[in-house]
């Protein structure tokens, strides 16, 4: 590779070159921050002012009136609306018992895949295509998917079971059924991420020792309990971590599949902040309520950060 | 030798049948995208194929679908574009330079938290902000919500490229007299464009399937995406399943794409923050 050497070095210095190299030489010494600094700004205006904006939302009654916006400050009166506000308890136990239950299935699910495929020598590439899939395509065409399935009259899991000459539920028109109906669809969208980390973790893992627990006579149950299970801990601790904090994500499918019905079955808090947003169009509030499920997701982050330096150091 | 041992087989048998779970939705959606609605309707496996799904969804008269993948485009580009300089810029930055960890660890800190945020969280101040800068329900709205959504992976996924780089190849280069700027992007740009691949793709496949965004900064076509499409033919129209299927598949097309050609740059950026700490 050739470079061609700096200019100054080879034209004449004619005053208007000098100035333009000592421009030059003025932001190549501090190249480091020019290059730092789109990120800070776009983290400024896209990070820091928004964040300030929301919490100045929560202590008001904000309305656009005519293109402009009309803001009046409230106080904690947002406070006393979320504690007299029927759904918000329910949405936090539907979110709790959504987000509990998927991560322990899905950490289940993938240990168990995970396992077998580490275990495998053909195919091991085609699981992971496979596996890959779920977390790409768009969760709107999951919800769609999942909606044809589970539709009453026309839907695959039905006329399966009409084959074999069972008539179907409603499925996620059902109260009782529609929220593992819900868990069943985070099940195909999710568990892949969970299998890739654990994967990930086996195949890290120095094969020796395996191979030095089977010499010293251990079956392979016991090599999978002590030694295994062990190593493989901390990549546990961490998929579980930050799939629970993922999982307060969740909203594209329900929105698709039930819009949170029926009637509360599976309202989630991500939800019931946009319809208090979109719907019902109380800025204030919405943002009342979004700070507080930010606070939720912080404490889990501080939570999780103690919880992964412990399980690593 | 050996002996023979039936584990194998069910050990493959089990995970095939994970397989299977995984495909039968996307399989069974392809198949009703290509039904007539009496064929949908009937149930059977035989079917007479037919086109007339996705030339209705792609008729102007009939849907804005056309309209909406120009969008789709015009978003998931732009972000990709946007995200990169940003993130290339910032983890060049961040790896080959001495900061403070103060510094360092403040915005990677700030990069990782909004990764971890809900984006419901962010619907009402970026609404006012669309709203004040008066590019509400335009594709600019659905793009400034993207680059939020996608500069933590590009950003973490670049530095892990930017940090496999020896330092003695870019020092050869200052030696010759090159600046910062020429060895940026004569020798460290162009080693790194796997990277740059991986995140640009992740970044195009992850503006290009966000539904939140795009719902809640706009409200006509003219800056709708392809997601909220979907959605309205799903709940406007819930007989239109064949429709509804096309809608479906068509979107998912980049991601099988990605999928088939590119997935060992991916499965890192999609681990984001379980491989770091």
């Amino acid at each position: 590779m050739r470079f061609t050497t700096k200019p100054s070095n080879l034209s004449p210095a004619s005053s208007q070159a000098v100035r333009v190299n000592r421009l030059g030489d003025f932001i190549d010494r501090t190249f480091q921050y020019w290059t730092i600094a789109p990120l800070i700004i776009t983290l400024l205006l896209l990070v820091a002012y928004p964040s300030i904006q929301l919490i100045r939302m929560s202590v008001s009654e904000v309305d656009i009136v005519k293109g402009e916006t009309v803001w009046e400050f409230v106080g904690l009166k947002h406070l006393e609306t979320a504690m007299q506000d029927p759904v918000v308890p329910v949405a936090l136990k539907n979110t709790l018992v959504f987000v509990i239950a998927v991560v322990i299935i899905e950490t289940f699910l993938a240990l168990i895949i995970s396992l077998l495929v580490s275990r495998s020598k053909h195919l091991v590439g085609f699981y992971r295509t496979v596996m890959l899939i779920p977390m790409l395509v768009p969760p709107i065409a999951i919800g769609t998917m999942w909606r044809l399935m589970y539709d009453y009259n026309y839907g695959f899991i039905n006329q399966a079971l009409a084959l074999i000459g069972i008539s179907g539920p409603t499925w996620t028109a059902d109260p009782n059924l529609a929220m593992p109906s819900i868990i069943l669809v985070d099940l195909w969208h999710w568990t892949s991420f969970m299998f890739l980390i654990i994967l990930a973790g086996l195949e890290s893992m120095p094969q020796e020792i395996n191979e030095a627990g089977r010499v010293d006579g251990a079956s392979e149950s016991q090599i999978l309990r002590y030694i295994t299970l062990p190593l493989l801990r901390p990549t546990l601790v961490t998929a579980v971590m930050l799939r629970t904090i993922f999982a307060f994500k969740v909203f594209d499918e329900i929105f698709l599949l039930t819009g949170g019905g029926p009637g509360t079955a599976t309202e989630v808090v991500s939800l019931y902040i946009y319809d208090v947003f979109s719907k019902q169009f109380r800025l204030g509030y919405a943002s009342f309520l979004a700070l507080g499920l930010a606070l939720i997701i912080s404490l889990f982050v501080i939570f999780y950060r103690r919880i992964g330096r412990r399980a690593q150091g | 030798m050996k002996k023979f041992s039936i584990e194998p087989i069910f050990r493959h048998g089990y995970l095939m049948s994970v397989v299977a779970f995984t495909l039968v939705p996307i399989l069974f959606t392809l198949a009703t995208s290509f039904k007539y609605f009496r064929d949908i309707i009937s149930g059977s496996l035989t079917f007479t194929p037919t086109l007339v799904n996705y030339q209705r969804l792609f008729d102007p008269s009939q849907s804005n679908f056309v309209r909406l993948t120009f969008n789709s485009l015009v978003v998931a580009a732009g972000t990709m574009v946007i995200v990169l300089v940003i993130a290339s810029l910032a983890a060049y930055s961040l790896s080959r330079f001495r900061w403070r960890p103060l510094w360092s660890g403040l915005l990677l800190g700030t990069i990782l938290f909004i990764h971890m945020l809900p984006p419901v969280t962010f619907l009402g101040p970026f609404y006012l902000i669309a709203r004040s800068l008066n590019i509400y329900d335009t594709v600019l709205a659905v793009i400034m919500g993207h680059i939020i959504l996608n500069l933590p992976t590009a950003t973490w996924i670049l530095l892990d490229f930017f940090a496999e780089i020896p330092k003695e190849l870019e020092e050869a280069a200052m030696v010759d007299g090159a600046t910062h700027f020429q060895s940026l992007t004569r020798v460290l740009l162009p080693m790194i464009q796997p990277g740059i691949a991986a995140a640009g793709a992740l970044a195009f496949i992850f503006s290009w399937r966000d539904f939140l965004f795009s719902l809640s900064l706009t409200s006509t076509p003219r800056g709708m995406t392809i997601p909220v499409g979907i959605s309205s033919f799903v709940q406007e129209y819930s007989i239109r399943y064949g429709e509804m299927a096309a809608g479906a598949f068509f979107a998912m097309i980049p991601a099988l794409l990605l999928v088939a050609f590119a997935q060992r740059f991916i499965i890192k950026g999609l681990t984001l923050g379980a491989l770091k700490g």
